[in-house]
């Protein structure tokens, strides 16, 4: 059970479809209370830090990491191997890299050979390739990498982008469904599905969770390995807490909370 | 003599920023440096790491660290190894060819399966959040585990593992795809953690403090 901080600027924002971005706080507030309830992870995305062109994690980052002892990923906006040495500085534990990779595939073997693959997530925007659309891309599969936040596609086809990402060195897959994000409908149960029948490293589900049983059904059915929240938690839809044992009582695999 | 509590090694490999401010937790004094003689003159040595572990075995020796390891371990300083830390301990990895390790814990360090004990597709690194189990019949009466109850949650990242020849230094094990996995290994006052004591929560915070009291 992660959860996703995505910032931009100093604050915590949250979106639909990557989109409509509206402030929700402090993202250093939030981070402190999400450890504190007991979600597993942390998940820090600077939304606009690939559109500009520089990074305002830092900060953030090391604010955090003084008072949460959960792993800490970091992405947005991460270029060079030196980017990510300084989130990794500040107290990340892992990056997670999207439009860097897509334009240079060989930052992801680069990371994996100086930092680990299991520092290396690869982060991914997909899109439905809908065939009742005009956009839709007859030579491409159903899904569309997109890049810098949602904005840009890329022509290139999620699952085959992301086997050859594990091929180059990735450790661990975020898949970031644009269709479901920020919509409560809960998440592409197909995309994950489809993802996790091709490869052999841990996926992180992110988009579209709107109530608790919406983890159930994409863990049971798409076998994801962890799950991504935000706008549930930030809008105090529903508690850590809650999730956490409706998931124990469905037989899936959580961690024993021990409240520091 | 160096006056802190904990002294950590820098040897360019890890994340030391967290496992300082975990044994700050517990108010404990660290100190972090490469030097041997502050090393040496410690009251307890934790060695973090992550990466590859040939590239972390040069990094210890270019900084003569190696021999200053052994002389600590020699002199019954408590030693602490975290991650990649606690793999160096052993006597070699299968990690890109064999490369010689520490030997501080006799056995080796060998990929993790990558089936299932039913043969399913095993995912690797191991990332995530797991319990740990007994891994033998005294364990629990280790010093490391003084503030742990079986079955807490602490968290793993690694696509190796650490197999001890003898299941004496076998402290904690955890379950992945029905294969045994060393978790928490020890012998006479040298421990290891396979997974991160700074990164679990209050269970790894208190494992922390345990080793503070060894």
């Amino acid at each position: 059970m992660l959860a996703r901080l995505d910032i931009k600027g100093p604050n915590l924002i949250k979106g639909i479809h990557l989109e409509g971005l509206r402030v929700i706080g402090s993202p250093n507030e939030y981070a402190k209370k999400y450890y504190q309830q007991g979600v597993d992870e942390l998940l820090f995305i600077d939304t606009v830090a690939s559109l500009y062109g520089r990074n305002h994690l830092g900060d953030i980052i090391q604010a955090a990491a003084k008072n949460i002892f959960i792993p800490i990923t970091v992405g947005g906006g991460l270029r060079s191997i030196d980017d990510a040495r300084d989130v990794l500085r500040s107290g990340a534990d892992k990056v997670a890299i999207n439009t860097a990779a897509v334009s240079n595939p060989g930052l992801i073997t680069e990371i994996s050979r100086c930092f680990g693959s299991q520092c290396m997530v690869l982060s991914v925007q997909a899109k439905f390739n809908d065939c009742n659309y005009k956009s839709f891309k007859k030579d491409l599969g159903k899904w569309e990498v997109f890049t810098d936040n949602g904005r840009e596609s890329t022509g290139i086809d999620a699952i085959e982008w992301i086997k050859k990402g594990i091929t180059l060195g990735a450790g661990e897959i975020l898949v970031t469904s644009i269709d479901k994000e920020g919509t409560r409908e809960g998440f592409d149960v197909d995309l994950m599905q489809a993802i996790t029948n091709e490869v052999t490293v841990p996926v992180i589900c992110s988009g579209g969770m709107g109530k608790a049983e919406d983890l159930i059904t994409v863990v049971k059915e798409a076998n994801v390995d962890a799950v991504a929240m935000a706008d549930i938690l930030h809008y105090e839809r529903d508690t850590i807490d809650n999730i956490r044992a409706l998931a124990k009582s469905s037989g899936i695999q959580v961690r024993n909370y021990e409240p520091e | 003599m160096n006056q802190s509590d904990v002294t950590i090694i820098d040897y360019g490999v890890g994340n030391m920023l967290s496992v300082q401010r975990g044994l700050e937790r517990s108010d404990a004094t660290v100190t972090v440096t490469s030097d041997p003689e502050v090393l040496l003159n410690s009251r307890r040595v934790i060695l973090p790491g992550v990466g590859a572990f040939s590239n972390a075995m040069d990094a210890l020796q270019e900084r003569g660290l190696i021999d200053a390891i052994q002389d600590i371990v020699n002199n019954n300083i408590p030693f602490l190894g975290i991650c990649l830390g606690m793999q160096l301990l052993l006597d070699e990895s299968e990690e890109f060819g064999i490369t010689k390790g520490l030997g501080l814990i006799p056995g080796r360090v060998i990929p993790i399966p990558n089936l299932t004990q039913l043969g399913e597709m095993q995912k690797i690194p191991h990332i995530g959040w797991n319990a740990l189990r007994p891994g033998n019949k005294t364990s629990w009466d280790s010093p490391i585990h003084k503030y742990t109850r079986l079955g807490e949650f602490v968290y793993f990242v690694h696509s190796f593992m650490a197999v001890p020849s003898s299941k004496d230094h076998l402290i904690a094990d955890c379950d992945y795809g029905g294969h045994s996995i060393a978790a928490t290994i020890g012998y006479k006052k040298v421990f290891g953690c396979q997974y991160h004591p700074e990164k679990s929560g209050r269970t790894g915070l208190n494992i922390l403090r345990s080793f503070l009291y060894t």
